[in-house]
């Protein structure tokens, strides 16, 4: 396996410095122009927006459902709070259950599936785009995505499947099926084979061809332009070994490398804030302003709200449904806890890691303000604020970075190569237990999926950002669409758990161990 | 109750020993000995969707993979000691886990063999047998 990685390695080098790189870029166009398109009309019509407004209406769709689970669970997300973070620290697991996948580990690894690239550089579209104000909706979505995610990681867990040998699958497919058949509900079936092929979409879009191709982007900024598909023609033969060769290795370098550099990113963004203490005053007023002013920012307010909620639910996945496979494999005898452990996830993802990104491209002043007006100043097409250089997505993020602590890109561009290949690994697992669902389990079904998705490695690299970002933003809201549907019908259920748990917790039958 | 006495034993050469020691040690003072295995866990460790997956079922595996490789040889070759053995197998950090066990059986002593690491490893890793020297909670032997 590993030859195989040098020679193809090798091969891409030699491929770039003899072909002439004129044509080597009409290979990257022409892949750019198929994928536009060929889903333009996909992205159509899951960004479509009310009739006489701009405002899509898949961002109504996430918002409502996340507002619906916050009122419904009596604001499960600050009421539970405190009892999600004894539950990761461990204080409710049975000491016999020690050996099993803990509370912990079921959210570090979703975690390691969501932070990543949407933290970085969606983070940097969305203020880009929607100016400060952004940063506001996109916390606001945060913490209400806690009730979303909650609801459905319950699910998760309640439904999923324990074989004979011990593993598990869980996920949206299963409690689809199982939760409307034990309420009676018909069409269960239907939605999981609709959930799935969108989850497969998702998987190749915004868990794939996105990581892929801002991990080019990184990389290209630090060595020099030169074609995409050379870096996805790498990725893809690194992500093959991993999922196909089963080097395992690799897998568990990257799991254990990426919270290190995950903290390292906020210690990063802390440092940065702290030194400009002095405008942190004010980078939260302009959120404050931008938020419902707009600032003169393309879109004006709503732009800004668009913005926020559309990279948040991007980057937390909350009501996806994708956190709610990863989250089935914990060991517990009450599937509500796994609910409340995973409400953190879009807490550190997005209140959090988001906030830090925003804060810091604000306080480095990326962003050019017009000295006449206050107001944001518009690069020439009028379709973002204009930036010093005109960095959009992570590079935008780098130059704020790198504004500060000089030698910071660098480690970024490491940051951004770990956080897309771990987000990669994640998603070509759900791609493949939705893939599983719908073909069946099997060496060769799923190596034909694990294929597939190493091609999109190379399609993802090679296109631009644009058709890419909206390709995998419209797979993964397509998911939702499905997924939030099913929540609607199943949160009874959830409430039932919650009522039953929060009273055996206060009575003291559920008691802590340590 | 009769008195207890709980030995560390992962098949080394230097566990074996503890084991034998303890055999003797608990013949004349008329004491059952149980034999502990630890395998080394923490649940604060990172693993990639598919290890959680698979994670219950590698656990069971491991533990009859203990089981018919470790525990049942030492408990056939003690099988005519006069001594009664008891086994014990857990997941957990193994001198934290090893002082947890000594306490929950109620033993009177525990013993433990020593690798004889000495130096830079031990400083930077830590020894189980030093550690135990910290934290026992009854009289521990450390075998050498």
């Amino acid at each position: 396996m590993r030859n195989l990685i040098s020679a193809t390695v090798l091969a891409a080098g030699a491929l770039a410095t003899s072909i002439i790189p004129a044509a080597a870029q009409s290979i990257d166009d022409s892949v750019n122009q198929l994928f536009a398109n060929s889903t333009g009309w996909f992205v159509n019509f899951i960004f479509s927006p009310f009739p006489g407004t701009s405002f899509p209406w898949i961002v109504a769709w996430l918002v409502v459902a996340a507002t619906v689970f916050t009122l419904y669970f009596g604001f499960v997300q600050f009421t539970a709070f405190r009892h999600s973070i004894s539950l990761v620290k461990g204080d409710y697991s049975d000491p016999n259950d020690a050996g099993e996948v803990s509370h912990f580990q079921a959210l570090a690894t979703a975690l390691s599936g969501t932070v990543g690239l949407g933290n970085i550089a969606g983070v940097a579209v969305a203020v880009g785009i929607g100016g400060p104000g952004a940063t506001f909706w996109m916390i606001l979505a945060g913490l209400m995505g806690m009730a979303s995610k909650f609801t459905e990681c319950t699910l998760g867990v309640k439904y999923r499947n324990e074989y004979d040998d011990g593993t598990v699958s869980g996920g949206p497919m299963y409690y689809l099926t199982k939760g409307f058949a034990e309420r009676g509900l018909p069409g269960g079936k239907a939605l999981a084979v609709l959930f799935s092929i969108f989850c497969i979409l998702g998987a190749l879009g915004g868990g794939n061809m996105f990581q892929a191709n801002q991990a080019h982007q990184q990389i290209s900024g630090i060595v020099g332009q030169y074609p995409g598909w050379i870096t996805g023609m790498i990725f893809a033969a690194v992500v093959f070994a991993v999922i196909v060769g089963g080097l395992k290795s690799i897998a568990r370098v990257t799991e254990k490398v990426v919270p290190f550099m995950g903290v390292m990113y906020v210690a990063a963004a802390l440092i940065i804030i702290l030194l400009n203490a002095d405008k942190v005053g004010w980078a939260f007023g302009q959120i404050f302003d931008g938020a419902f002013t707009g600032l003169g920012v393309a879109g004006g307010m709503v732009g800004a709200l668009i913005q926020g909620f559309k990279r948040a639910a991007f980057s937390n996945e909350a009501g996806v449904g994708s956190a709610a496979i990863a989250h089935s494999a914990v060991r517990t005898k009450e599937p509500i806890t796994e609910g409340f452990v995973s409400l953190l996830e879009p807490f550190i993802d997005t209140v959090v890691i988001c906030t830090m990104t925003a804060l810091v491209i604000i306080i480095t002043q990326q962003m050019m303000i017009d000295p006449v007006t206050g107001n944001y100043m518009l690069n020439e097409a009028g379709t973002a604020i204009a930036t010093i250089d005109g960095n959009t997505g992570v590079s935008l993020t780098s130059a704020a970075f790198g504004s500060a602590i000089s030698w910071f890109p660098y480690v970024l561009a490491l940051a951004v190569i770990l956080f897309a290949f771990s987000t990669m690994i994640s998603w070509s697992y759900y791609g493949l237990k939705a893939w599983t669902y719908l073909f069946g389990e099997g060496q060769t079904k799923e190596i034909v999926f694990k294929v597939i998705f190493c091609i999109f490695v190379i399609i993802g690299a090679a296109a631009n950002l644009g058709p890419v970002i909206d390709f995998s933003d419209a797979a993964i809201f397509a998911m939702a669409v499905v997924n939030i549907f099913g929540l609607y019908l199943l949160m009874p259920i959830v409430k039932q758990e919650l009522k039953s748990y929060t009273s055996r917790l206060k009575s003291g039958e559920i008691k802590k161990f340590n | 109750m009769s008195k207890r006495f709980v030995v560390g034993y992962d098949g080394s050469e230097e566990s074996k020993r503890a084991v034998q020691f303890a055999v003797s040690q608990a013949k004349s003072a008329g004491a059952a000995i149980v034999i502990a295995h630890v395998l080394e866990w923490s649940p604060y460790s990172f693993l990639t969707p598919e290890e959680l997956e698979e994670r219950h079922k590698r656990r069971k595996e491991e533990l009859s993979r203990a089981e018919t490789a470790l525990m049942a040889p030492i408990q056939d070759s003690l099988s005519d000691s006069g001594v009664t053995v008891e086994t014990e197998m857990r997941y957990g950090h193994v001198a934290d886990t090893l002082a947890k066990i000594a306490k929950d059986v109620g033993a009177e002593q525990m013993f433990i063999g020593r690798t004889g690491e000495s130096g830079l490893t031990a400083r930077v890793f830590g020894s189980v047998a030093g550690s135990l020297a910290q934290i026992a909670p009854v009289a521990c032997t450390i075998v050498p």
